[in-house]
């Protein structure tokens, strides 16, 4: 009923942008659920545990949506379980290891800066439930923002060791920035048509709130890294990538269709 | 009993000393007597709340037992807030030790409307044992999604906080 009141271009267009946006927020909360009985304090692995869950509520709005618009009618656990690496659209920042805490600080400053930017768009996109998703998620992720924040700051303006290493950690994430902010052809094409945001239009306020926090941490931003990070919009991952989706997709392939 | 009341005195399942009513997340009961079917429309606290599933088998279990067929949608838009927890449901919190939320009406405007600061945050929140604003904050992500950990300074004792959203 839904699916014949949109234009068929629209749909391909909007679906395409939902499995960006819902691969993002899937394959960063598979890896935050690693932290769970690994942070260094019990709080911690309940903090990062939530954090993900936000992240993968919002991805089964997305997936679910994505699956109505592209016509294939495949569910989310579909589209979560049975995608192979080159049909999943996320940037290879979440993807990446989990190294130590530090780095997932860095990370998430970046990816919460980013989201709650995203989230702050969307919320009139044409699409209703996007716009439904945008409104919900960008309370959340600007929490997630605020708990990123504020390690950061304590780590930065800590002792000399977590100084150091948040600063290592800001230059190893450092790479992977850009790509969260590179227009694609879908990301174009869904901003055409009222449905997404130009990733490149999230930049300046999103730099500004991280620039903040890193010099108010006593912390210097890393100088223009040697390499980028690209491909993800369009399917081309990096080595992790595998073995995230390994993990997390072999009890679904292993048992096709159960349910309980 | 009423179906509608029947469906408002489901409890939350993560915090059962409310209801979903009191929650605010119940939106609407439409029900049809001729056809025995019920339309109930629940919104989600947050995006990835496991509680939600638990919610919708009670009330199509509560809707099957007064002889209903029930449809439980769930809408994400207008979002929830925790302004739309009830007086009462702030009330039993309280009494079951759960800091309730603040309102967004009783923040000061202009602190409201500036822009995100950069400090480390510092909120008062009143101990819901003893009554004391001397707490603070153990973790900003407590036991569910919705709550965050303090301890009272004056008391000792540590409770969960409702989280304003």
């Amino acid at each position: 009923m839904r699916e014949n009141a949109i234009d068929t271009t629209e749909a391909t267009v909007a679906a395409a942008y939902c499995l960006q946006l819902g691969d993002d927020a899937l394959i960063y909360a598979q890896r935050l659920g690693e932290w769970i009985t690994r942070a260094p304090q019990i709080e911690e692995d309940m903090a990062l545990g939530n954090i993900g869950l936000d992240l993968l509520g919002q991805a089964r709005v997305l997936l679910t949506r994505a699956g109505e618009l592209d016509g294939t009618g495949r569910s989310e656990d579909e589209l979560a379980y049975l995608r192979d690496e080159r049909q999943f659209h996320n940037v290879h920042l979440v993807e990446q290891e989990r190294r130590d805490f530090g780095f997932e600080m860095a990370r998430m400053l970046w990816f919460a800066s980013y989201q709650c930017e995203l989230y702050a768009g969307l919320v009139t996109s044409s699409d209703e439930t996007i716009a439904g998703v945008a409104v919900k998620a960008v309370k959340e992720v600007d929490y997630h923002r605020d708990h990123a924040r504020q390690w950061v700051l304590r780590l930065g303006d800590g002792t000399a060791t977590s100084h150091v290493r948040m600063q290592e950690a800001l230059e190893r994430v450092a790479p992977y920035v850009s790509e969260l902010f590179k227009d694609d052809v879908v990301s174009v094409a869904a901003a055409q048509a009222g449905v997404g945001t130009l990733p490149s239009s999230l930049w300046d306020k999103a730099f500004g709130h991280v620039s903040l926090v890193v010099d108010r941490a006593t912390l210097a931003l890393p100088a223009d890294p040697t390499w980028h990070s690209r491909g993800g919009r369009e399917g081309v991952h990096s080595r992790p990538m595998g073995h995230l989706l390994a993990e997390m997709q072999h009890i679904g392939r292993s048992h096709p269709g159960a349910s309980w | 009993m009423d179906l509608r009341a029947a469906i408002a005195a489901i409890p939350d399942p993560e915090v059962p000393v409310i209801t979903i009513e009191d929650l605010g997340i119940l939106r609407d009961v439409l029900v049809d007597e001729r056809a025995r079917t019920v339309n109930v429309l629940i919104t989600p606290t947050y995006s990835g709340c496991p509680a939600m599933d638990a919610i919708r088998q009670h009330i199509e279990h509560v809707a099957r037992s007064a002889g209903y067929s029930a449809t439980v949608q769930t809408r994400l838009s207008p979002a929830w807030t925790t302004d739309w927890m009830s007086g009462t449901g702030r009330d039993k919190l309280r009494k079951f030790g759960i800091a309730p939320p603040a309102r967004h009406s009783d923040q000061r405007s202009d602190v409201v409307a500036q822009p995100v600061s950069v400090s480390l945050t510092v909120r008062r929140v009143t101990c819901p044992l003893c009554g004391s604003l001397d707490t603070h904050e153990i973790s900003r992500f407590g036991s569910t999604a919705c709550k965050a950990l303090r301890r009272c300074n004056e008391c000792r004792e540590p409770f969960d906080e409702f989280k304003t959203i």
